[in-house]
């Protein structure tokens, strides 16, 4: 079954169209990761999908109907919206209590297991704590219920680079499997690229690639070329060309790998430089 | 159809923790007050800071008589006389508790989009109306009886110290207890709560609600200055006061629709036929109804501030 399944999606605030029509279907037990410049709907899609906001076109979220049926759906679906939402007055001891008196698949001692490992003690109020520390105990509070979806929105903005890491661990380590669906949008795409199974890219509302990480390596390739080649690689058409280090790289989505590798190196793309090409080309015409 | 198609997926790894984990226990209602308790713990600071006040004045007014002379009983004194303190205390822990509700209600709903912790709120399974009902809770329901147990503890330690002054220094404590007649002191009270804080204030909390989960900015602002604006359009425009009457007639307690009725004893009574039977009390419940729905609504499309 489609964990998210979306067909025609439209949100618009007044004359601004933040959903331009979005089909997506994702799959049960994918870590996808949505990826797309500052406005281009990312936060709208989730929140849409989270029955955050109400929208067109039809979309359902584990066979539910996100707006309509949200009270139900949360019972299945958990989500990190920002960093530090976690209420600033709220004791670490308080907030499990909280989260276990409502939530009734929440795991207070994997709560607490988790948070064992961190140095954050059960008195601390939440202002006490740093960025970092809020945001591995909105970790350990979200880790420990039984969610069939996670969804989470930047979730490591402005934390240092050792928290980041850490987070992206623990999510991987101690929570996922083949149960669960993980859709996550954060701008440091080099950071997660290994943890994604799919990615979606979005732009101005509209969604540009939807590819799982085997498609990716399958489909687009790098070229990295002597002055020498460079016009018989223009001749096979890439997507975008660039000059890095005094040489020119140039990547091709569907071509020939052994015809490339006659030509210089070939390797797969990051997630990151794939994403320049197809979103920064879409504004010079070019059509996924 | 859609439970059976949710249960499939997760059923080989997943059940058994699910089977276990859904059996707990879970009271939305009740961690939603808790919750309350926990971010605002003025409510219940400010009443006990007024009461130590209050006590404290009133142990240093019979014992040493600060202003006057001691508490001093004799025949002439008219129990109104000797209930004086004990209306007085009441007075000022209801007071304060009616100001802190007042604060409470407006900042609400607004103060949890303004914080963005509605992001969190949210995203548990505790429905927009939970919530909202908890929140109407603590000024209609919460706060009046634990300002009724509040001030009913006061009112007995005065007593018990009163007759303590009162045997000490060898005076009548059968008299002092002949002319203070707690019981009826708060059995009145109850019932002056009953259908003054809770019914007959009920609408103004659910506005205020109302503007706490509308308001982008100011809540305090647009709690107060629109009904006044009305106020003062219809005084210049058709000469006439009957909105302004209005929000008077709701602030100013059930009693003022009963103007010449015979009150019985004081500030806390009033004919219940007739308090029941008044199309205010339910004009004013509807309203209220009506106001946390349209706040149950709002909450569910607002996003933080």
């Amino acid at each position: 079954m489609a964990c998210i399944e979306a067909h025609g999606l439209r949100k618009s605030y007044g004359k601004n169209v933040a959903l331009d029509g979005v089909d997506l279907r994702v799959d049960d037990g994918r870590i996808v990761g949505l990826i797309g410049p500052n406005g281009a709907g990312k936060t709208t899609a989730l929140n849409a999908m989270l029955g955050l906001t109400p929208f067109q076109g039809d979309l359902r979220v584990l066979g539910r109907n996100p707006w309509s049926e949200r009270d139900l759906l949360m019972l299945d679906v958990c989500f990190i919206a920002d960093v530090a939402v976690l209420p600033r007055w709220i004791r670490v001891s308080n907030a499990i209590d909280y989260v276990a008196g409502v939530h009734p698949r929440f795991d207070r001692a994997k709560a607490e297991r988790f948070l064992s490992k961190t140095s954050i003690r059960a008195a601390s109020k939440v202002r006490e704590l740093s960025k970092g520390m809020v945001a591995q105990l909105h970790l350990a509070l979200v880790m420990a219920i039984d969610a069939r979806l996670l969804v989470l929105d930047e979730p490591t903005l402005g934390l240092d680079i050792l928290y980041r890491k850490q987070f992206y661990d623990s999510l991987l380590n101690d929570y996922f499997d083949r149960n669960r669906t993980i859709v996550v949008t954060t701008h440091q795409v080099e950071e997660i690229q290994d943890v994604l199974s799919d990615i979606v890219f979005i732009d101005r509302g509209r969604i540009v690639l939807t590819a799982t990480m085997e498609e990716v390596e399958s489909r687009f390739a790098e070229l990295m070329v002597s002055p020498a080649n460079l016009e018989a690689a223009r001749a096979l058409k890439p997507m975008q060309e660039r000059q890095a280090l005094g040489r020119t790289i140039l990547l091709f989505d569907r071509t020939d790998r052994t015809r490339l590798a006659a030509l210089g190196d070939v390797r797969t793309p990051s997630i990151a430089d794939l994403f320049v090409a197809i979103v920064g080309n879409r504004s010079q015409g070019f059509v996924q | 159809m859609n439970t059976s198609s949710n249960a499939m997926p997760d059923s080989p790894a997943g059940s058994h923790e699910v089977a276990v984990t859904a059996s707990a226990p879970t009271r939305p209602f009740f961690w939603s007050l808790q919750r309350e308790l926990w971010e605002n713990r003025y409510i219940y600071i400010a009443p006990f800071a007024v009461t130590a006040i209050l006590l404290l004045g009133f142990v240093l007014s019979a014992t040493v008589g600060i202003w006057q002379r001691p508490l001093h009983i004799d025949a002439t004194q008219s129990p109104e006389k000797l209930a004086d303190p004990f209306n007085l205390a009441a007075l000022f822990i209801m007071g304060v508790t009616f100001i802190v509700s007042l604060f409470y209600s407006i900042d609400c709903l607004y103060g949890e989009r303004r914080d963005r912790s509605i992001l969190f709120w949210k995203s548990l399974p505790v429905s927009d109306l939970t919530t909202v009902l908890s929140k109407a809770a603590i000024p209609t329901v919460i706060l009046p009886l634990f300002s009724y147990v509040l001030t009913v503890a006061v009112q007995c330690f005065m007593l018990l110290y009163s007759t303590l002054v009162v045997a000490a220094s060898g005076q009548s404590v059968a008299m002092l207890w002949s002319k203070v007649h707690l019981f009826q002191m708060s059995s009145g009270l109850l019932y002056h709560i009953v259908t003054g804080h809770i019914l007959w204030y009920a609408p103004m909390y659910a506005w205020f609600i109302l503007v706490s989960a509308w308001s982008r900015r100011a809540p305090f602002l647009w709690a107060f200055l629109p009904p006044i604006g009305i106020g003062i359009f219809e005084h210049f425009t058709f000469h006439t006061r009957h909105f302004l009457g209005l929000i008077h007639y709701r602030f100013s307690g059930p009693e003022s629709q009963l103007k010449g009725h015979e009150a019985m004893g004081g500030m806390f009574s009033i004919d219940a036929g007739a308090f029941f039977s008044a199309p205010g009390l339910w004009i004013g419940l509807v309203f209220a109804a009506l106001c946390l729905a349209a706040a149950v609504r709002l909450r569910r499309y607002r996003e933080p501030i």
